[in-house]
């Protein structure tokens, strides 16, 4: 098990396994809402379903609509569990906080989307700025 | 976070729920960037469509404004971004009852605190522009950046939600881009080829949003021979903020606080420079010559009334192809202006649509793409083209000139 440690987020203490690519989001940009999966074709993503997963990206980009989003995605229970970045953006803060999904960004120990590989059991406490993966 | 006493009561509900909740979200969010305490704004525009609302959202806006009129009422000026039903014109477009509905529904909920309808992502070019200096909290990438850098007024990228916590309180947690030390340039970029057109200045906002490629980023741009029109560093800063996240940048003889490279720090960092290989690379991934087009848009940014003459004055005499559509889209206060001067009759005539206080990509773009059997899809706005691939279109780019008769031939000429 490692623990890395990150700036205080935002939301609750959550588990889930790991969806990791070193590459950007957008909930307006990347996303089928409906059916939960990433739509945008050139995401490295593309395809693959984020529902209940610990999203571990680089940063967010793009519109504001992302912050109403994850709210209306939660809503539904097709979001992921978490959001990891390596640096968010505001909107996406935003939309955390609204939406009360677990989100931080800023590791201490490097590129996160290096840190955390596709598959691994991560828990998020935001709070305390900490992240444990399982391995 | 600092609170003043006032702030206290507002987070302790003795002015009311809504701002209750105002001042918790404004909490988490300046938190999570570290802010000292709040700051005053003078205005808010809140982006809000249905399709980004969903049931959820426009419940949750619901319930606020639900609160008894003292409480829901907004505290300063607060605006709103395009809409995503026109409810004048949406049956055609294939949008259904239910996405009206949650329009009409959020609607209501906007009137009863006082929010002003005005449905623009160009308010600095036909509402109220912001003065260097002031501190707002605005929502639509492209305003801000328009906002910050050419106007130098102070905003963050306001989601929905904090737009209206803005709106509710008059004010904003004090991180990022209100503070002034990050308006500092961060990147450094030298242009080469001089933009001539629109497109070509969304082409160049482009590439230098994707080489900056975070919002923390302040790009600073030097080369430029000639100063931009409004509408051509709209479509600049739009397709910068959508392609890099960009809040901010300077132009270096232009934009206001930038009025030589030394006053925004720039000197020391390493000058990247803009090659033709960049611009072209960005435009050869968006569609070909020969190819069909099952719609032309012009919107992303809304147009502004000399774009809705110039698209009229290119559709004057000439039929749009009877498999292809063209849209415009435009703010109620230019559509009025518009239709007075004849231009959306001109547009009409030959076949295209206009749209009022909406944007074609915040208007349920899948649905409609599904509905009428639109994938290729042409525009002159690099911010479009960048968006839509997500939903399903295969996205294509040109001049606003070439637009219009690629809509007239039915295929990109």
């Amino acid at each position: 098990m490692i623990t890395l440690k990150c700036h205080a987020g935002i939301g609750e203490v959550v588990e889930g396994e790991a969806l990791v690519a070193a590459d950007d989001f957008s909930a307006r940009y990347d996303l089928d809402r409906i059916n939960g999966v990433f739509s945008r074709p050139q995401h490295k993503l593309f395809g693959q379903s984020y529902v209940d997963k610990i999203l571990v990206l680089n940063t967010s980009k793009g519109g504001v609509a992302s912050a109403w989003m994850l709210h209306e995605m939660k809503s539904r229970n097709l979001s992921p569990k978490a959001i990891l970045f390596n640096r968010a953006n505001t909107i996406l803060a935003q939309g955390a906080a609204l939406a009360n999904l677990t989100m931080c960004d800023r590791f201490e120990d490097g590129d996160i989307t290096s840190l955390i590989t596709t598959g691994e059991q991560v828990r998020v406490d935001p709070a305390s700025g900490l992240v444990t993966v399982e391995r | 976070m600092k609170l003043n006493e006032e702030e206290q009561a507002m987070l302790a509900g003795e002015l009311g729920e809504p701002k209750r909740w105002a001042l918790d979200h404004m909490l988490k969010v300046g938190a999570m960037f570290d802010a000292a305490d709040l700051v005053p704004v003078s205005q808010a525009h809140m982006m809000a469509d249905p399709e980004s609302l969903g049931d959820a959202g426009v419940g949750f806006m619901e319930e606020l404004a639900a609160h008894p009129a003292e409480d829901r009422r907004v505290a300063v000026p607060m605006i709103t971004d395009p809409r995503g039903v026109d409810l004048e014109r949406y049956r055609p477009l294939g949008q259904t009852e239910e996405m009206a509905d949650l329009e009409r529904r959020f609607i209501a909920a906007c009137s009863a605190m006082a929010i002003l309808m005005t449905n623009t992502c160009i308010n600095y070019q036909t509402i109220m522009p912001p003065v260097q200096g002031e501190h707002v909290a605005f929502g639509d990438t492209g305003v801000v950046i328009y906002c910050n850098s050419v106007l130098g007024a102070y905003s963050n990228f306001e989601g929905g939600p904090s737009a209206l916590a803005a709106g509710l309180t008059g004010r904003t947690p004090r991180y990022g881009l209100h503070l002034p030390a990050n308006r500092r340039a961060t990147k450094r970029f030298t242009v080469r080829h001089q933009p001539g057109e629109l497109t070509d200045w969304g082409v160049l906002g482009a590439v230098i949003g994707k080489l900056s490629g975070s919002y923390w980023e302040v790009p600073v741009v030097e080369g430029l021979e000639q100063v931009p029109t409004s509408d051509e560093v709209k479509h600049f800063g739009a397709a910068m903020a959508s392609y890099g996240s960009t809040p901010l940048f300077h132009l270096v003889g232009i934009t206001p606080e930038a009025p030589s490279l030394a006053a925004v720090g720039g000197e020391g960092l390493e000058a990247i420079e803009v090659s033709e290989q960049d611009l072209s690379a960005l435009r050869s991934s968006f569609g070909a010559k020969g190819d069909k087009v099952d719609v032309v848009v012009f919107a992303a940014p809304q147009l502004s009334l000399v774009e809705m003459q110039q698209v009229a004055d290119l559709c004057a005499g000439r039929k749009i192809h009877a498999d292809t559509a063209l849209i415009a889209c435009t703010s109620p206060s230019i559509y009025y202006e518009a239709q007075r001067l004849g231009l959306v009759e001109t547009i009409e005539t030959a076949g295209g649509r206009v749209l009022e206080g909406t944007c074609f990509y915040n208007q349920y773009a899948r649905e409609i793409g599904e509905a009428n059997g639109w994938t290729r899809l042409l525009s002159n706005s690099a911010k479009i083209v960048n968006i839509l691939g997500g939903y399903g279109y295969k996205p294509a780019l040109a001049s606003m000139e070439h637009c219009v008769a690629s809509a007239c031939a039915g295929e990109i000429v």
